[in-house]
């Protein structure tokens, strides 16, 4: 629930905010999802090509997903605190070109950005659109660490007709 | 650690490899999306019937974190991997419901080594995820990046 596809705008770039990455963290997410050794532990990390313990790129991409929806709902909130009905967002399709670029360790702290790519008509639905957003994270030297392009259905306050 | 099954000249390119299976509760998909994504949809069983989808269903990325598991499982675990630079394309193409059978396989659709790191390969690889009425919910179009078993004459290691 958040705003409408017609009042979404290309190059719109919002700061969602950082999270800093626990070695318990790390390892719990490992453990469910990815217990891949340089995930799992100290001694996994250092005898990989990483050289350190560090996050799966999943959980990278969970916690940027997170601050995401939170974002969104905080409009949403917003909008409906003005008297406004917020659209209906989702389901999204998938995403695209997700990139692992650096890795995230114990301890680094990733702050995330989004920002709107594209938009599209949809051909089979009238009353939404396909939002294109670039989501990065970086490092707290400034580097880029993540990246993903992520699609999402989004209500038109008119549709298309 | 073991030494490692499958290297990069293990890896045939057009046949589909099978993972194995696992199934999702709903306190999982809650678990998840509380931590992750918090969306009503994914939240609330209620909530959800007010959705497009109409029934609670798990987050795209939860299922994508327990596909892999499954590759991790059923493959990644035993093999010469070096990680993977990103993917192309993820697509999340059907709901993943509460108690519904995942399965996992996978095909190489090609592969080269890579002319900086010659004792490198990098493969273009489907991963898909099915449920039990066989159809695919989840697909993904990755890299995968495998250390050579043999060293090629000439070339210096780069692990």
């Amino acid at each position: 629930m958040s705003t409408h596809f017609e009042d979404l705008v290309i190059g719109h770039k919002t700061e969602l905010g950082s999270h800093t990455f626990t070695k318990a963290e790390i390892i719990d997410f490992a453990t469910k999802f990815d217990p891949q050794r340089f995930h799992m532990s100290e001694e996994g990390g250092k005898d990989s090509l990483f050289g350190a313990l560090c996050a799966s790129g999943w959980h990278t991409s969970a916690v940027w997903l997170r601050l995401v929806v939170d974002y969104r709902k905080r409009i949403g909130d917003q909008m409906i605190y003005r008297g406004e009905r917020p659209a209906k967002w989702g389901p999204s399709p998938g995403f695209e070109k997700i990139r692992w670029v650096k890795p995230v360790f114990v301890g680094d702290t990733i702050r995330f950005t989004t920002a709107i790519s594209e938009k599209r008509d949809s051909k089979s639905r009238p009353d939404v659109g396909l939002l294109y957003s670039l989501n990065e994270g970086f490092n707290q030297n400034g580097d880029l660490a993540f990246q993903v392009t992520s699609k999402m259905f989004v209500e038109r306050r008119v549709p298309l007709g | 650690m073991n030494d490692p099954k499958h290297y990069y000249e293990d890896i045939v390119v057009g046949r589909t490899e099978t993972l194995g299976s696992t199934s999702v509760t709903k306190a999982d998909i809650i678990a998840f999306a509380r931590a992750f994504d918090p969306q009503p949809l994914h939240l609330d069983e209620e909530a959800a019937q007010a959705t497009m989808v109409g029934r609670l269903c798990a987050s795209g990325w939860h299922s994508c974190a327990i596909l892999m598991r499954l590759i991790c499982d059923g493959f990644l675990l035993d093999a010469a991997s070096l990680g993977s630079p990103g993917m192309e394309e993820v697509r999340f193409l059907k709901p993943v419901f509460p108690d519904d059978e995942l399965s996992g396989r996978f095909t190489c659709q090609t592969k080269r080594t890579l002319a900086s790191r010659p004792n490198v390969g990098m493969c273009r690889v489907l991963f898909e995820m099915t449920n039990s009425a066989g159809e695919v919910v989840l697909s993904w179009d990755t890299n995968q990046l495998f250390a050579l078993r043999e060293f090629p004459a000439g070339a210096e290691a780069s692990r």
